[in-house]
């Protein structure tokens, strides 16, 4: 029989539904594994097992009494930088390493509210800022491919522990690609809905205008289950879509039988590496074996996203991390010797040099005389991508591509130089100027590490992209691969 | 050379919305320091704002009372500064599109005449906390119960020529927001505040002078001195040839002065630039219209009423419209006595004000009912009692008293027009003063005064004065 952790979040659901295991029995399978292996990865910040065990028992209960939803009883790790009643939220800083949160953010409440099993918080880019998890306060995460190597970011703890089956799948966020390029880099299934589906409330801020909740798995059924629990409006979030609940499973089993897929020329430019372009080649020669139209197509503004990505995201985060001053909560220095000491200190000694960089970045890019040159520029060319995108969905239904240029780069190789850094997230970013859904799948090897192949649909088609994932994932095995560190 | 100056306004009126702009919490004053502010207040990591409803209605309430354009979509921006009473580090204001654009309100001046004085625009923003100096020992406190307040911050033009123009706009405006229920207009509690921008010029000239902005002026003698002495300042400035500096100003009440907060190089760059918490606010024609249906009738509408349908002097109309529930306790009290609006009208700016003031009491909380002060005037009117009683039973009434007609009889203040009985008192007051007789009948006339104050005194003031008077003359006129 396969072990409980290498099982996915339908069959844990399913074994759950049968009576072949408790949550109580699965919790405690997941904090073991946790306990014994996480020192490796080092992907939770904090585990809660008195909390995670608490919460499972009452989930028995519930489906003992008959009240079970589908998902009630299963674990997942929640990236830190959700609030968690009674749970320090330290969203990977110095800054808010004393932060317990008062309150919960929707998508933990939701969670709550259809039993799942917090297991912990994961480690994660300090606010948000990285593509390789390194800028954490609480140490680099391991990637369980290979140690040496990053798992990517921003919700690189996340990914890692789902890689290692420490937890059955976990949440992420992504700003400009932090949920699919380290579910690139890890081999998972990830979905950032289309912006307004999860609800930012209680989700701290990086980009506010590009932040979006999603769930981090290891098949696109998951996802879905998972997506089912995420989504849905809510009126503490001014920017939450009001829109039906629907079903993200409903169409998986559909065929793909008609369906127009472009590959954009732009998307294998130089800079990719050759065995990524063959693997993601391959993988929609897969999909046009299952039926699917393969077209090539243009984005002509793709080398743009970039350049808008860094000034949009930095303006706003300057904005928002405002609040972070040492006055009311959060790191404050020492016997500070007047107000402006108090900021200056509290904020240079609580921020990581990322963090500072985009602050500054972003604060020089709204000031007077520079706003209309950077701002106001950077969101004419948001505008002209998404238009890219309106006139590409005119002729396909999903667009394919490779998720990342390359796979996992070695822990150091890139922090020294954070332009190439960013050059990380060169195929994701254009997707939340946009505000689309992606998603990124498991879709070959280069050299024993992940390959991912992202997904973009149009606007709330979150649905076409998880049956396009789940029917490649019925033709192929990548997703069902473990990494040699999760043994 | 003469000068002349020019005033612009900038009124932050609280808005009186139950809860806050951008949160549930409540808005009421006094509360214990920090015990009305949530989560979003308090600028949680990971709380978004939402923006409160009823504020907006606010807003557009007033833009339609001072004919200004509602903008159909408008946005919120934030305005970036640190400071220990702003939580998040940033004010979420409206910049580049207010929702209320240009309009103008008309405001009659001391002497009755009247000036139009341009509104540039009003925005909605959210209030700031409050940082405490004392009581804490070289540290300084925050009470965020104010954070998140919703205030209408109105812009005026530059159309101001004097200080005392400068007051009669912003008490326009108080009236303004108080009739539209809007805001409490509540000065010492700071519900009702106003920066001022004042500069010089030599009179003719074109072009504005250099201007200092005066902050946080809370009361309206304070706005007249803090305005006369900077506009005093600057002339003498300028007349010792030296230059006005663009600057911000603080008024000192206790010393009757301006001094420099900060110069233009010091000031803040905001980094202003849309909120991407908040869309977007859209606002469509039917809630505009549906606004503008439930508008109160606005002040100056009033009182050219008052003067038309009930025969008012101007002064009157004025003094009566000023409050919107003086205006209705006026109006509640002449439509049960419709024959004297007059008179109803002087009881209302006499006496019932004079008590009020010297309790420092509301409209609202007057001990006497409209209906009560209606039947006293009908009593004055039908000369039951005379105004000198009148005002023993108003005081009565004001002391809880009750009914007026109870009080006339329990208090026996019936008037006595009866001629026989005032006969009778007539002839003892001649008996008893017959010098007085004598000399009045020489001819010092004046000495009437001195005939009817014997007879009311002996009638204990019941006397109908207008009787005694005219029996008294032809009674001393017979010798």
């Amino acid at each position: 029989m396969t072990a409980l952790h290498d099982l996915t979040v339908a069959q844990l659901a399913a074994a759950l539904n049968r009576g072949e295991t408790s949550s109580v029995e699965l919790t405690r399978a997941f904090l073991a594994r946790i306990e014994s292996r996480d020192r490796e990865f080092n992907s939770f910040v904090t585990v809660t097992p008195e909390r995670a065990l608490a919460q499972a028992a009452a989930a028995d209960a519930r489906r003992r009494s008959g009240d079970a939803g589908p998902l009630t009883g299963i674990p997942y790790v929640h990236k830190d930088i959700f609030c968690t009643r009674g749970v320090l939220t330290s969203c990977g800083s110095k800054m808010l390493s004393n932060f317990i949160a008062p309150y919960d953010a929707t998508v933990s409440e939701r969670f709550n509210a259809a039993g799942l099993v917090m297991l912990g918080k994961a480690n994660m880019d300090e606010f948000a800022m990285g593509s390789s998890n390194e800028t954490s306060h609480f140490g680099p995460v391991r990637n369980p491919w290979d140690l040496t190597r990053v798992p990517g970011g921003s919700s690189g703890g996340t990914a890692a522990a789902v890689a290692a089956r420490l937890a059955p799948f976990g949440t992420g966020t992504d700003t400009g690609g932090s949920i699919r390029q380290p579910s690139a880099l890890c081999n998972l299934s990830g979905i950032k809905p289309t912006y307004g589906r999860v609800s930012r409330w209680g989700m701290i801020a990086y980009a506010s205008s590009l932040d979006q909740g999603g769930p981090m798995c290891r098949t696109a059924e998951d996802a879905a289950l998972a997506l089912n629990v995420m989504c849905g409006f809510d009126v503490r979030d001014s920017t939450s879509v009001e829109r039906a609940d629907e079903d993200f499973t409903r169409n998986l089993g559909n065929d793909l039988g008609n369906l127009r897929v472009g590959l954009p020329a732009e998307y294998f430019g130089p800079g990719l590496d050759a065995g990524v372009a063959a693997a993601i080649r391959a993988a929609a020669r897969v999909l046009e074996e299952l039926g699917a139209k393969i077209t090539e197509i243009s984005l002509p503004n793709t080398h743009l996203s970039i350049p808008a990505y860094y000034v949009v995201a930095p303006a706003e985060c300057s904005s928002n991390l405002s609040r972070m001053d040492g006055v009311r909560y959060g790191h404050r220095c020492e016997r500070p010797k007047d107000l402006l000491d108090l900021y200056c200190r509290s904020r240079g000694e609580g921020f990581g040099p990322e963090v500072q960089r985009r602050i500054m970045i972003g604060t020089y890019a709204l000031s007077a005389g520079y706003y209309d040159a950077f701002y106001l520029k950077a969101q004419k060319i948001r505008r002209l991508i998404a238009d890219d995108f309106v006139r590409a969905f005119q002729e396909v239904d999903v667009i394919i591509g490779p998720t990342a240029p390359t796979t996992a780069f070695r822990l150091g190789e890139k922090t020294s130089d954070p332009v190439t850094m960013y050059l990380s997230d060169i195929y994701t970013i254009a997707v939340n100027l946009a505000g689309l859904p992606g998603m990124s799948i498991p879709a070959g090897r280069a050299d024993g590490l992940p390959i991912g192949m992202q997904l973009i649909g149009g606007y709330f088609t979150e649905n076409l992209l998880l049956n396009v994932a789940h029917q490649y994932q019925q033709a192929t095995t990548w997703h069902l691969q473990a990494p040699p560190h999760a043994g | 050379m003469e000068w002349e100056s020019v005033i612009g306004l900038e009124i932050h009126a609280q808005l009186a919305t139950r809860s806050k702009i951008f949160s549930g919490s409540p808005t009421a004053y006094g509360a214990e320091p920090n015990t009305q502010a949530c989560a979003v207040d308090l600028g949680l990591p990971g709380v978004l704002p939402v923006l409160n409803r009823e504020a907006v209605r606010m807003a557009i309430a007033f833009g339609l009372a001072i004919d200004a354009r509602i903008a159909r979509r408008s946005i919120f921006a934030r305005k970036n500064y640190f400071y220990p009473d702003l939580p998040k580090g940033y004010q979420i204001s409206q910049y580049e599109t207010p929702i209320v654009g240009r309009g103008c309100l008309t405001v009659v001046l001391d002497g009755g005449e009247t000036r139009t004085i341009g509104i540039t625009r009003a925005h909605l923003e959210e209030d700031a906390g409050k940082s405490l100096h004392e009581d804490f020992h070289g540290m300084t406190g925050i009470d965020l119960n104010r954070a998140g307040t919703p205030l209408l911050e109105i812009v005026s033009e530059p159309d101001m020529r004097s200080a005392r123009e400068a007051v009669a706009y912003m008490k326009a405006v108080h009236q303004l927001v108080r009739y539209l229920g809007i805001c409490d207009g509540n000065m010492q509690e700071g519900s009702f505040r106003c920066d001022a921008n004042v500069s010089v010029r030599r009179k003719g000239a074109e072009k504005f002078g250099t201007r200092a902005e005066i902050k946080n002026i809370n009361s309206f003698r304070f706005v007249e001195r803090a305005i006369n002495h900077e506009i005093g300042r600057q002339i003498e400035l300028l007349e010792g040839g030296g230059a006005v500096i663009q600057e911000t100003r603080l008024y000192d009440p206790d010393r009757d002065e301006t001094r420099s907060m900060r110069a233009k190089e010091e000031a803040n760059d905001y980094r202003y630039f849309p909120d991407p918490d908040l869309l977007p606010l859209i606002i469509d024609d039917a809630h505009v219209e549906s606004v503008r249906a439930a508008l109160p009738e606005l002040p100056e509408t009033k009182r050219e009423r008052f003067m038309l349908q009930y025969g008012l002097p101007a002064y009157d109309a004025g003094v009566l419209s000023a409050d919107r529930a003086l205006a209705d306790y006026y109006e509640a009290a002449t439509r049960d006595v419709a024959s004297e609006p007059k008179l109803v009208a002087n009881w209302v700016m006499g006496d019932v004000l004079a008590y009020l003031n010297k309790e420092d009491r509301d409209i609202a909380a007057c001990p006497v009912s409209p209906a009560q002060l209606a039947v006293m005037v009908r009593r004055i009117a039908d000369k039951t009692i005379s105004g000198t009683m009148a005002k023993k039973v108003f005081e009565t009434m004001w002391n809880g008293g009750g009914d007026p007609d109870t009080i006339i009889d329990a208090q026996g203040l019936r008037q006595v027009s009866d001629t026989g009985a005032i006969d009778a008192v007539i002839s003892q007051v001649i008996a008893d003063n017959p010098r007085q007789v004598a000399d009045y009948r020489a001819g010092k006339d004046k000495l009437i005064g001195f005939f009817v104050g014997q007879v009311m005194k002996r009638m204990e003031g019941k006397a109908n004065p207008e009787t005694v008077n005219a029996l008294l003359k032809g009674r001393l006129a017979n010798s």
